[in-house]
């Protein structure tokens, strides 16, 4: 059997459900009879992995450095295999705005959107532009950061007055932000696991909105999967989603989330390179669904990672070819 | 490394969650836990404890003490203890206490493991789902999960520079009562509250224990902090003037000695106690005997008058430092509270800044305090911090004061920005007078006011009071 490092925690606002993703692949490595070391990211990690030399890394580090590409394209140089995504697929998904430029290009339906950083308002005058941007979006928006993988600092502006004080809290987390449509309408998310779609979940909030501590607490949101929807809107989503998936180069596996509004019309909000492994998370629910354990959802990622050859040997370099999903 | 080995558990959700009682879905994390977690890395300049300084503590004290427990004490310090507490520890609080003017009968004191465990008792004894408990606002957010898990349904209180209004409180409680809502009891932290720094005035003192005995309703009274004063004139306790009568003392030795003893204790009216003290056999069958004789050596030493010293003295220099800091690196659209004693201040920021995403920014920069939200129970205080300026020494807490000085500036040039209305126009807001006015009040004239951004003088109250006055 294989030696794994399973890479967790880091210093991201998501450290915490990565440390329990993290925690639950551990268990499900060990049961699979690898050798199984956990790091918790930090400064030596490069130190860490060259006195380990593991065959691979799994990696169950969501948010900031865990799926932007910046693990990744140090493995890549250090020549370890990993799970997931390579480095410019991490890059296309982590950031928002450039992921719903390219469905937007490709013809896939995403809510409306417009993406400002934070010195287009302080040295060029956006703010001024703050009208055009409300009539094109509409009311309710949502205000969010680019690159949080997280419900944090999401807002819903019900007005133009809402905005300044929203844009000041995505602004919190990110230099870039997003101001997108409110589609009202069910949380439908389907994750793709080697190139075919597995079962809907639907994610049925008990508040208002679908926050962050309703996401990863056991009981305060209701998860149906298969979601109940009419055939022809599953097929749709389902199709949406692996389209998505391949539009933006990702691999082995990745969580799409989508709204279905009211007339069953879908949108696509975003992509999920590192799907959270917790006991609430729904890539391990939907792969549950389609007959997939969550032990073999684990041993499936871990095979494909080590069936890769370490990538050194691209010739030009920084990126692989776009987009070239590799199944 | 080596895991227990662990069913598969992709459908553990749902099994778990059928089996949870209805309570746990009153016990919410905290809406703040993932930046929280965070705030401990040791790059960070922590704010956000609400943590005693341990460091002064001499080791050879500790070591002597510890190896004398082990010499006279052995067998019964690693023995079960009654419930009630040991008598020894009993004798040490009945001095602590006298240091704040109480006097005490041994048998109406109930030693706990920690304040927090008397906050639970409380609750455990009174309380039913649904029972009304009255709170101040902001209250200790350590309390909130303890009612939470009660299912209390708790009314909070506006503070202002003088504490809880009790002309509100009545007020509050005769809307209660109209509504058929008795509440069992009223939470309250007269010295130096946490989270708001302030000390409830000697009249409202003196009200709130005939409310308590006119309406008969339990006064919580938790006063951690009481022998921390820097400055000013000791007040009395609600146990004190009340004399008994419907008042639960809660003390502690966590912020006078070690908060990692875990030891504190209730004061309360003979039957409440009788059944509190079930309550802890219950919860714990009785508080550590190690950490009891510990403290009983301690003070058979006598030196903890000295010590408690110290730290006043210590505290009170960070507590300047952190004041000095305010006024230098806070913008003029800021107010908070000048606490006369304990370990925390609360700071008040415009309402279009929101203080748990002001910490994921202030995170990037390595400080971190605690955002104001979790003091209340109905989503107010997200304008809000609290400051703590004992767990962390002078430099740090000039520092930490710079960096969230920093991101709120350039929040406040952001929305300045947004809207077209710059904020104060950047200026720093000089240092507030030391000198005070007849109320109590820093001095302030009032037309440099209009200039400056200084408080006007209307606003000192606010400058002076807990959130909400904005």
């Amino acid at each position: 059997m294989s030696r794994v490092a399973v890479l967790k925690g880091g210093r991201s606002l998501e450290r915490e459900v990565s440390l329990r993703s993290g925690a639950r692949v551990e268990d499900a490595l060990q049961r699979l009879g690898h050798e199984v070391h956990g790091i918790d990211v930090d400064h030596d990690l490069v130190r860490r992995l060259r006195e380990l030399q593991p065959d691979v890394c799994f990696l169950a580090l969501h948010g900031r450095d865990g799926e932007d590409g910046t693990v990744q394209e140090l493995l890549e140089i250090l020549g370890i295999p990993y799970t997931g995504s390579g480095v410019s697929a991490c890059i296309r998904c982590s950031d928002k705005v450039l992921a719903k430029h390219h469905m937007v290009d490709a013809g896939i339906p995403t809510p409306a959107f417009v993406a400002f950083t934070e010195t287009a308002f302080k040295q060029l005058g956006a703010a001024d532009a703050l009208g055009e941007i409300e009539a094109r979006i509409g009311f309710p928006m949502v205000v969010k950061p680019a690159d949080q993988g997280s419900a944090l600092g999401l807002r819903i502006a019900r007005s133009a007055a809402d905005v300044p004080a929203a844009l000041v809290a995505a602004f919190s987390y990110s230099s870039k932000v997003l101001l997108e449509r409110h589609v009202a309408g069910r949380d439908l998310a389907v994750s793709v696991l080697d190139g075919a779609a597995l079962p809907i979940v639907e994610a049925v909030p008990e508040g208002d909105v679908y926050d962050f501590d309703a996401r990863y607490e056991i009981g305060r949101t209701r998860f149906v999967c298969p979601a109940d929807l009419p055939d022809a809107v599953a097929a749709r989503a389902r199709e949406l989603a692996v389209a998505v998936h391949e539009l933006l180069g990702c691999r082995d596996v990745s969580r799409v989330d989508l709204l279905c509004d009211d007339a069953g019309e879908l949108h696509v909000l975003e992509v999920n390179v590192i799907p959270g492994m917790t006991e609430t998370s729904l890539l391990p629910q939907a792969a549950d669904a389609a007959g997939v354990r969550f032990d073999e959802l684990i041993a499936r990622l871990v095979d494909r990672a080590l069936a890769r050859q370490p990538s050194l040997a691209k010739s030009s370099g920084v990126t692989e070819a776009t987009p070239a999903p590799r199944r | 490394m080596n895991r227990p080995p662990q069913r598969p558990a992709s459908s553990d959700l749902e099994r778990y969650a059928g089996l949870f009682a209805s309570r746990t879905r009153q016990m919410k994390s905290s809406a703040m836990r993932d930046l929280m977690a965070l705030t401990e890395r040791p790059e960070v300049i922590s704010l956000a404890g609400g943590l005693p300084d341990t460091s002064t503590f001499p080791a050879e004290s500790f070591a002597s003490i510890m190896a004398r427990v082990a010499v006279d004490s052995c067998a019964a310090a690693l023995q079960y203890g009654p419930t009630e507490g040991l008598g020894l520890v009993k004798d040490a609080i009945r001095h602590v206490m006298a240091a704040e003017g109480n006097v005490v009968d041994p048998e109406d004191i109930l030693v706990t493991t920690g304040g927090q465990q008397v906050i639970d008792l409380v609750c455990k004894t009174l309380l039913d789902p649904g029972d009304v408990v009255v709170a101040e606002a902001p209250t200790y957010p350590g309390a909130v999960p303890t009612f939470c898990a009660y299912q209390a349904d708790v009314v909070q209180i506006e503070m202002d520079g003088d504490g809880m209004p009790i002309d509100a409180l009545e007020e509050t409680l005769d809307r209660l009562e109209a509504e058929g809502r008795r509440p069992k009891f009223i939470y309250t932290i007269p010295n130096f509250q946490n989270p708001g720094g302030v000390t409830m005035s000697l009249p409202r003192r003196k009200r709130l224990v005939e409310v308590a005995r006119e309406r008969e309703i339990i006064v919580l009274e938790d006063n951690p902090y009481g022998l921390l004063r820097y400055e000013g004139e000791p007040l009395p306790t609600l146990l004190e003037l009340g004399g008994g009568d419907y008042i639960i003392y809660l003390g502690t030795f966590s912020k006078i000695l070690s908060a990692g003893l875990r030891l504190g204790w209730a004061v309360a009216p003979a039957p409440v106690l009788q059944k509190m003290n079930l309550g802890k056999q219950g919860a714990d069958l009785c508080t550590s005997s190690l950490t009891q004789h510990f403290v009983a050596a301690y003070f058979a030493e006598g030196r903890w008058e000295p010590y408690l010293e110290s730290l006043r003295d210590l505290y009170r220099r960070r507590r300047d430092t952190m004041l000095g800091a305010l006024a230098e690196h806070f913008p003029a659209e800021a107010s908070w509270t000048e606490p006369e004693g304990g370990l925390f201040l609360w700071a008040t920021l415009p309402d279009y800044v929101d203080t748990t995403d002001l910490l994921a920014r202030a995170l990037q920069r390595d400080v971190a305090f605690v955002p104001g939200r979790g003091a209340y129970l109905d989503g107010r205080g997200g304008s809000s911090m609290r400051l703590n300026f004992s767990g962390v020494g002078d430099d740090e807490i000039r520092e930490g004061i710079r960096r969230i000085g920093e991101v709120l500036g350039e929040q406040l040039e952001l929305f300045g920005a947004l809207t077209g209305r710059p904020p104060g126009a950047g200026a720093k807001r000089t240092p507030p007078p030391r000198t005070r006015a007849a109320d109590g009040a820093p001095e302030a004239d009032p037309e440099l006011a209009d200039v400056l951004h200084l408080p006007r003088p209307g606003e000192q109250r606010s400058r002076r009071g807990a959130g909400g006055t904005r």
